[in-house]
């Protein structure tokens, strides 16, 4: 045999032998039988092939560079479990966004791992699918990290010992499993449009990088840590999600209407979640990084406004809902952390009202609402709280049939009036929390009539423990349904003041400062 | 035009990475947050293999890039040589 | 101010979420693995129906035949987890690196033997599409099994065997080059001795019940395959050539014995569950080992020629005796 000069392959050349050459097309069994669930959302594929990934990435490389990361993060972890860490946060009102993060966000992580590996599956074409089932990895590594990350806070707060049990169940965390659960039994193509490319680049630096900045800047090591990890699959996560809505639209101009539509929902099913932080950004970290609206102006607007206009070559219009959320900016963490201060009762975390300097804060970062909608009402609850009065809501709030979201945004040209908005749909009614909603309801009314919608679950008596009598004439419905919730009445929930956690904090911050 | 960006995590590494970024984008402007560094450049933002492995004295993998990651913005072009992000087809 | 945290002694007001002490039976300290892996899959209130398998829950029981009373029963005795996977698997491959760099480097290939050269790229380079097939396959397990404890090892696998075809292409590039590629590909998709086995693997991609699938791939296919390529096919070349083809698949031959300590134990805890599914894993296990051990008759030969067959039989009893161990009735 000659020996051959081997000639040095490049990285793109290389990189087609390692993944699109291992593919060929079945013959033994139908195209179709193998990939069955490539026809149903009408998306048109005529060359898998065009696809690239820009990140070629191969196994042993992935192994070697996550394996590092992983090295790293569990030091930190390590090290900050060692040395207590979690007295170095600024205090414990802090520890309150890890409970959200860990009952709201985790579980989501992991049900991305499986819905990648769900779409990774599906794709005939090689390159996706090896993105997708790397992405499915990370996701797995994500949902896992933040366990062992807040594993330690986990010991010493309330509020993360029932995460699994809880997301299934309560109230406010249906917003970010419906979220999810819709994705993921969407189709494949619109999975891809709505976790990768609308979620993953379009909105998830509104998620992350406030969230590990301000892990950052109130003294939290082992979350930063583990959210600047995530991060950097993330950036992996967000290429993929442009390269396949570049992929799909340039493959046939008929996939233009039905990725339109998808990027118009998903955007709205996607910044309705971020509420969440929102809130989180502007009243739940003691020490602030940036508010929401900036962080909005940042990644949203100034971003996002870069990336549609790259993308109007190919027909595609912003998301319909963005010029709303970009009006919605001024109010949207008030009025949500007004409700969860209305509902602390039912949460399995603390709130509280915003103190004076917090106010202060808040005035310069909204010179157009806060004082003028919002200061009154905290001032109003911060007296009342003074006086033995504090404040907690016992009725059952109507929810949107779509985000799940209590309806309490208001109208986008005035603030002083709540939105509603409904459909009837085979002779029943339902409600809607916005246009943004309601449109969604409307185009795929069978799927929304599904919704495990908490409060209705409640009323129809799904959420009490087997042992409950409702005949009783001591039956307390409210303090039932907690009971189901696995939330502890006086130590996982109400006003922080009041709380445990904030005991303990003081108490072990004065054993570690003193002798 | 708009600009592209890259966040890296801030660590010994990242200083010779955004120093070679630096040095080969005139137009960079850094931005440094808590344990995190933005970088934008308007447009176009090269990061060249041999300018980071000058910095770091060693050799160096474009895809290590990938360790200290945050996030990015613009449509990614890499090679063994280079790794460019751009708003430009 | 400076504080050292260390010196304080505080009491945890618990040591586990609660449901990992429901599980443990008591509230003590968890291991990463326990935490990251039990119950970590949603299995209450779902939403909506798939659009594409509305018959079914997103997380479904019922997605096999095989029942269990508790899915986390099938526990992965590695106690993998993403954080010691990852790293696990980028030791495996720095010993891989370090085996490709040097047999490079030394000029290994140049001088090794033209006609076990052969040989070693008509046999183990069509392998590569089977690895791809059983990566499409872990996706699949993972995808539409139930519960963390079993999906999560079943992509790991799956991104393992990508591992193993990506490094089967680079023994390609490094014996040969593209062009042995190519024929190899080109062998694959029309020569009558590697049909049966391409036929085998279309066949493993439209099974429906996730868990037959599972005894398909990573018992009864894995099972035959990697000891036939990876044992015999390897000390037979060793003895011609030299090991250079050894190091060359030593990730293979690694991973072929770390996966068996998984999909014993797998097999073990389900077929002790019930007399139903025991009987239907030794059905499925008897059926899918003698299609697997027919597609690798012809396959055996390239490389053994006629000692092939005596090498399959060896390989399937070596089998036998692991799944009878398991309790299966081979």
């Amino acid at each position: 045999m000659d020996i051959k000069v081997n000639k040095k392959l490049g990285l793109k050349e290389r990189y087609n032998l390692m993944t699109r050459d291992l593919a060929w097309t079945p013959t033994y069994q139908a195209f179709k039988d193998v990939y069955p669930y490539m026809q149903y959302e009408g998306i048109k594929i005529h060359d898998w092939d065009k696809f690239e990934d820009p990140f070629r990435m191969t196994m042993d490389a992935y192994w070697k560079y996550q394996a590092e990361k992983e090295r790293k993060l569990y030091a930190i972890i390590d090290a900050f479990t060692q040395n207590n860490g979690h007295l170095g946060v600024t205090d414990a009102r802090y520890i309150n966004t890890l409970k959200l993060f860990l009952t709201g966000v985790s579980p989501l992580e992991y049900m991305a791992h499986r819905g990648f590996a769900h779409v990774g599956r599906a794709f005939p074409g090689a390159g996706p699918r090896v993105a997708c089932l790397m992405q499915s990895l990370d996701e797995i590594r994500h949902a896992q990290t933040q366990i062992h990350s807040m594993s330690n806070y986990n010991k010493h707060y309330n509020g993360f010992q029932n995460w699994r049990h809880q997301h299934d169940r309560v109230w406010y965390l249906s917003v970010p499993k419906s979220f999810f659960d819709d994705a993921i039994t969407a189709g494949p193509f619109e999975f891809m449009i709505a976790i990768g490319f609308a979620f993953e680049y379009v909105l998830t630096n509104l998620l992350f990088v406030p969230f590990i900045s301000g892990a950052a800047y109130n003294g939290d090591m082992g979350a930063m840590a583990f959210g600047f990890s995530a991060q950097s699959d993330e950036s992996r996560h967000m290429t993929l999600g442009l390269e396949i809505i570049k992929f799909i639209l340039e493959q046939d101009p008929d996939n233009l209407p039905i990725v339109q539509h998808w990027i118009d929902k998903w955007f709205w099913r996607g910044y309705r979640v971020l509420t969440l932080v929102a809130m989180m950004m502007d009243y739940m970290l003691p020490k602030r990084v940036m508010s929401w609206k900036e962080a909005w102006e940042i990644y949203a607007e100034q971003n996002g406004g870069a990336l549609f206009a790259d993308l109007a070559r190919y027909g595609v219009k912003a998301p319909a809902g963005l010029a709303q959320a970009c009006k919605d900016k001024d109010h949207l963490s008030h009025q949500a952390w007004n409700v969860f201060y209305n509902y602390a009762a039912a949460a399995p975390f603390h709130t509280w009202a915003p103190s004076e300097a917090d106010m202060k804060w808040l005035s310069e970062k909204y010179p157009d609402t806060f004082d003028k909608y919002y200061r009154p009402l905290w001032e109003h609850y911060a007296k009342e709280q003074k006086e033995g009065r504090r404040f907690y809501n016992t009725t059952l709030p109507m929810l949107c049939q779509t985000c799940q979201i209590p309806m309490f945004f208001t109208e986008p040209d005035d603030p002083t009036k709540v939105a509603y908005r409904e459909s009837d749909y085979k002779g029943e009614k339902y409600h809607f929390c916005s246009d943004g909603c309601k449109n969604i309801f409307d185009h795929e009314p069978e799927k929304y009539i599904q919704s495990w919608l908490p409060v209705h679950q409640i009323y129809q008596g799904n959420c009490f423990c087997p042992d409950v009598d409702p005949s009783k004439p001591d039956f307390n419905p409210l303090a039932e349904v907690l009971r189901w919730y696995k939330i502890t009445w006086g130590e996982d929930n109400l006003d922080y003041a009041d709380s445990p956690d904030k005991k303990n904090f003081e108490q072990w911050r004065v054993q570690a400062t003193g002798n | 035009m708009s600009n592209v960006f890259i966040a890296l995590q801030k660590n010994e590494e990242t200083r010779c990475i955004i120093n070679a970024i630096v040095a080969d984008n005139p137009d960079a402007i850094i931005n440094e947050q808590p344990a995190m560094v933005k970088i934008d450049v308007p447009n176009r933002m090269v990061i060249r293999k041999s300018t980071v492995e000058e910095e770091m004295g060693r050799d160096f993998d474009l895809q290590e890039l990938h360790v200290y990651l945050i996030t990015l913005t613009g449509h990614i072009d890499e090679t063994d040589d280079e790794f460019v992000l751009s708003w430009t087809h | 101010m400076q504080i050292d945290l260390r010196t304080v002694s505080i009491t945890p007001l618990r040591q586990t979420f609660n449901h990992i002490a429901d599980r443990l039976g008591a509230d003590k300290a968890a291991s990463r693995y326990i935490e990251a892996t039990m119950d970590v899959q949603a299995n209450a209130n779902f939403h909506y129906r798939p659009t594409w398998d509305p018959a079914h829950e997103l997380h479904d029981t019922a997605r096999t035949q095989l029942v269990m009373k508790d899915w986390y029963a099938l526990k992965d005795p590695r106690q993998l987890y993403y954080g010691n996977y990852t790293q696990a698997r980028a030791r495996m491959q720095e010993t891989a690196e370090a085996d490709f760099m040097f047999v490079e480097t030394r000029g290994l290939t140049e001088r090794y033997d033209a006609a076990t050269r052969r040989i070693a790229l008509d046999f183990y380079l069509p392998l590569r599409h089977v690895a791809w097939g059983a990566n499409m396959n872990g996706a699949s397990m993972c995808a539409y099994g139930y519960g963390t404890a079993i999906t999560q090892p079943c992509l790991y696998a799956g991104m393992d065997q990508l591992g193993v075809a990506q490094y089967l292409s680079r023994l390609g590039l490094l014996l040969g080059d593209q062009g042995d590629l190519e024929a190899a590909k080109h062998a694959w998709l029309e020569s009558p001795v590697w049909q049966g086995l391409r036929r085998l693997v279309e066949d493993t991609w439209v099974m429906q019940d996730w868990f037959e699938l599972f005894v398909a791939q990573n018992v009864a296919l894995d099972g035959l395959l990697f000891g036939l390529a990876y044992k015999e096919v390897d000390a037979v070349l060793t003895d011609k050539a030299g090991p250079t083809v050894s190091m060359l698949t030593r990730f293979q031959a690694e991973w072929f014995e770390d996966a068996k300590k998984w999909v014993d134990a797998v097999i073990k805890v389900a077929a002790a569950e019930s007399a139903d599914n025991q009987a239907l894993l030794s059905r499925w296990y008897t059926a899918w080992r003698d299609r697997a051990a027919g597609a690798l008759r012809p396959v055996a030969a390239i490389a053994l020629a006629q000692a092939g067959q005596g090498a399959l039989e060896r390989v399937t009893a070596a089998l036998d005796a692991r799944m009878s161990k398991a309790g299966l009735t081979v």
